[in-house]
């Protein structure tokens, strides 16, 4: 079945269960992200993907990567309340993590180059979207990475923030990653290279002692 | 040892009710079993009470009691209810039948009440509350100001029946709303009853129960069962206990009105969602649900009417964000308490994916009073468009703190001016915070606005759970920002990004405000983040955080151009823009500050004028605080 609606006052068609994003990226409008891939479930954390719904004089925005398409409802990318949150979302994104090239590039793109906001760690890459936690749950299946703690606390790490062996080095978190943090990521989730030869020596000492 | 019991010489266990009848009979036998005359010594175990340690002041009126216990003709009871409200003034002890009314009682108190009022039929004078304006002495609760013009609904019984004790609440009527649901009305008429009545959820947003009821009714029919019905007493605004008091005053309410709501959707299973640190709570709500199943109450078979439902109660783990519906969930689910992206409403994919309906503790205590005395007896209370009785936790610098239930479309004046008492010193308010961190502040000048629904968003603020915070000239409001921004900063779960690095970057602001950095246009960029993060924000927590800061500067701008242009702070709170200076007309030499002073900054001989060494004055305002004079000040 089609669902005919209107983006920037064009007429487009989607089919049942599609969002307002998957729309638009199939009509080539575009929309930015950071937290979305087609190969995991939608988790609209970034907020960069905000897009306005007006219905007669009432508004309201929200987030197009997991809003439904419905019959008849006019979609707007690029009002002044859409560039408002996208504007200080790139600001606090270049503020906490300044040392992503890719956000910068980003940012610049959509005319953000610098932020008002103070730069508390340069060295900050990761924008604990989640991303990696979701593709290493839902493709690989190991939920070896997942979001730890709370709040400002979150950060990205193995569960319980202890290096674990679940993780089997497949590399699609790296992959995934919108920001690039994930490369120095690795070893923490996977503990240290001469942890794991350790830990490798430790296990083939036991198993020749029960043999 | 007498027997100071006041509970009925009915056995529970023999008691399995089947049918409407039997309710009623043993009603009319509970209140056989009691003697009306009998004197009742009624003391305060709510949560406020206990922290003042009324617990020990039953104790020492039971040994009293077991030791003079030979002259009084009748022996009497001590019971132990929730709270009664008036909080500022516990513990409290009520004398029935008498109704006498003593207030901020003590251990030591006891003997002077059994020998005096319970012997001899004297008044504990000094026991008496007094009217802090005509400074005269009352005697009974129903004079007092703050009890009298109160409407309790809600809160009928709390204060008046022993929580623990199911009889207590049968014999006052509880479950009859049950009863009369389950045997002369179908479901479809309870939706109907609740959608007239125009009861709004009490939890924040105030959406019409009956229509949340009715949606959920339509997704049922799609999609089948089962359906959960669910109580959200997840309560955690700063300054709010409402909830609290009536699962600890009058667990059996709230039971009834879930019991109710699962009847009318069909539900089989519900669960009460209890934040982990109200114990007491969970403990009355464990055993109301106890008695409850023993009596055929809850559980199989409800009074013989082939109706089964039952309940569960889950322990929030300590996050105020999982009061939100969607958090709310994923918590019971057993996942990490984020919120979910909630374009598909929980009427239609809520608990395990499945059509729930979530109340508020007090929408589900509100539901039995609609069912027994019917819709247009509710919406007879209040206003058009906000029927009912609204609970509100009165706090801050107001004399009367306590719990107070008013009909809706009352004035703010009303509330903290005449119930309340007003400001303890008598100036009037600066402004109330109403909604906790989700709601904004409602100015003097707007004292007159009616406390709904509507007029409350219009206003700038929001009804919210129903935390009034009072506010007087000595509380900034960048403070009050910086302080509601924080505790956000710290609930929130951090999924989105507007909300867990926008609130700290708001708050960076304000704090900048508060040293007295900044500028005018520093100011419109916190309206603009503030606008980007309600417009951003993933859940309820976020889009509604910025509310306290967007209307303290909509109603007091002058504040904060004070603090960024002039370096100054009027209300003498931000630290770094204050110094503390002695008045040399009005000290008296008395060296109470000095004294006082932790960092030893204060100096001056006996009945010689003091001074305050700025260079090592820490600003911790203690010296202000212990001047009888009001000679310390803040410039």
């Amino acid at each position: 079945m089609k669902i005919t609606f209107k983006i920037n006052d064009k007429t487009v068609e989607a089919r049942t269960g599609w969002t307002v994003l998957e729309t638009a990226q199939h009509y080539g409008i575009d929309i930015p992200t950071l937290c979305h891939h087609e190969s995991v479930t939608p988790s609209g954390a970034c907020r960069l993907c905000m897009v306005e719904l007006k219905e007669g004089n009432w508004s309201k925005l929200v987030a197009s990567c997991i809003y439904p398409v419905k019959e008849g409802i006019t979609i707007y990318t690029e009002t002044e309340r859409v560039s408002n949150v996208r504007r200080w979302v790139f600001e606090m994104l270049l503020s906490t993590c300044p040392a992503s090239a890719k956000i910068r590039q980003m940012a610049a793109n959509y005319g953000v180059a610098s932020t008002r906001f103070p730069i508390s760690n340069p060295d900050n890459k990761c924008m604990v979207c989640g991303l990696c936690s979701r593709v290493c749950e839902e493709v690989v299946g190991l939920s070896a990475i997942s979001v730890v703690d709370r709040g400002v606390h979150k950060k990205i790490g193995a569960p319980f923030l202890r290096p674990t062996d679940v993780c089997v080095a497949c590399g699609c978190c790296v992959s995934v990653c919108p920001t690039g943090a994930m490369q120095s990521f690795f070893d923490q989730v996977r503990g240290e290279p001469s942890m794991r030869l350790t830990q490798l020596t430790r296990q083939s000492a036991q198993e020749v002692k029960t043999s | 040892m007498p027997d100071l019991n006041t509970a009925t010489a009915i056995d529970l266990n023999q008691w399995h009710l089947k049918s409407e009848q039997d309710l009623i009979e043993l009603q009319k036998r509970i209140i056989e079993s009691t003697d009306p005359n009998r004197p009742e010594i009624v003391v305060c175990h709510g949560t406020g009470c206990l922290a003042n340690a009324s617990d020990k002041v039953s104790e020492a009126l039971k040994a009293g009691l077991a030791k003079a216990g030979i002259n009084a003709k009748v022996m009497p009871g001590i019971k132990k209810t929730g709270c009664q409200g008036f909080c500022s003034r516990g513990p409290l002890v009520l004398i029935r039948p008498q109704g006498l009314f003593y207030q901020q009682v003590k251990a030591r108190d006891a003997d002077e009440i059994i020998e005096k009022t319970l012997m001899r039929g004297e008044i504990v004078k000094r026991l008496l509350y007094k009217d802090p304006k005509t400074k005269k002495a009352i005697a009974t609760e129903q004079e007092i100001p703050f009890y009298k013009l109160q409407k309790r609904v809600v809160l009928k019984n709390i204060g008046k029946i022993d929580p623990t004790d199911i009889l207590d609440t049968i014999s006052s009527g509880g479950y009859q709303a049950l009863a009369k649901a389950l045997t002369s009305m179908t479901p479809e008429q309870v939706v109907a009853e609740v959608e007239k009545s125009g009861l709004r959820g009490r939890g924040g947003a105030g959406f019409p129960a009956g229509r949340k009821w009715r949606s959920a009714l339509t997704a049922i029919k799609k999609k089948g069962r089962p359906v959960y019905v669910v109580v959200n007493g997840d309560e955690g605004d700063p300054g709010a206990f409402m909830d609290r008091t009536i699962m600890e005053g009058d667990p059996h309410s709230v039971l009834e009105g879930l019991i109710i709501g699962a009847y009318a959707l069909g539900a089989q299973n519900g669960y009460l969602y209890v934040r982990a640190e109200y114990p007491l709570a969970i403990k009355h709500l464990e055993k109301a649900m106890e008695q409850a199943r023993c009596l055929g109450l809850l559980g199989e078979n409800i009074l013989n009417t082939g109706f089964s439902f039952d309940a569960r109660i889950n322990r929030g783990a300590g996050a105020f964000v999982c009061g939100e519906s969607t958090a709310l969930f994923t918590s019971i689910e057993g996942k990490p308490g984020n919120p979910r992206p909630k374009y598909v409403r929980s009427v239609e994919e809520g608990l395990w994916g499945r059509p729930t309906v979530l109340n508020n503790v007090e929408t589900w205590a509100n539901v039995p009073l609609i069912i027994r005395k019917g819709a247009n007896w509710y919406s007879g209370l209040g206003v058009s468009n906000s029927t009912g009785t609204k609970v509100f936790s009165l706090v801050g610098k107001v004399n009367n703190v306590g719990l107070v239930e008013v009909p809706m479309g009352v004035p703010v004046s009303r509330i903290v001016e005449e119930i309340g008492g007003g400001v303890p010193g008598g100036a009037p308010f600066k402004a109330v915070q109403t909604g906790g961190p989700s709601g904004g502040c409602i100015p003097y000048s707007l004292k007159e606005t009616p406390v709904d629904f509507d007029s409350l968003t219009k206003a700038g603020s929001m009804m919210g759970s129903g935390a009034m915070i009072v506010m007087d000239d000595s509380d900034c409001v960048v403070d009050v920002g910086r302080y509601f921004l924080r505790f956000l900063e710290e609930e929130s779960c951090g999924k989105c990004l507007p909300c867990r690095l926008g609130l700290s970057r708001m708050r960076e602001v304000l704090d900048r405000f508060s040293q007295g950095k900044g500028s005018e246009k520093e100011i419109d960029d916190l309206i603009n983040l503030s606008q980007a993060i309600v417009d951003g924000a993933l859940c309820a927590l976020g889009s509604s955080a910025p509310n306290p800061v967007l209307t303290t500067i909509r109603y007091f701008k002058d504040e904060y151009l004070a603090h960024v242009q002039d370096q100054k702070c009027p209300a003498g709170v931000c630290k770094d823009l204050i110094t503390y200076r002695i008045d040399e007309e009005k000290c008296t030499g008395c060296t109470a500050c000095s004294k006082q002073c932790p960092s030893n900054c204060i100096s001056g001989e006996k009945k010689k004028i003091h001074v305050i060494d700025a260079s090592s004055c820490i600003k911790c305002g203690i010296c202000k605080e212990s001047c009888k004079f009001g000679a310390v000040l803040t410039v």
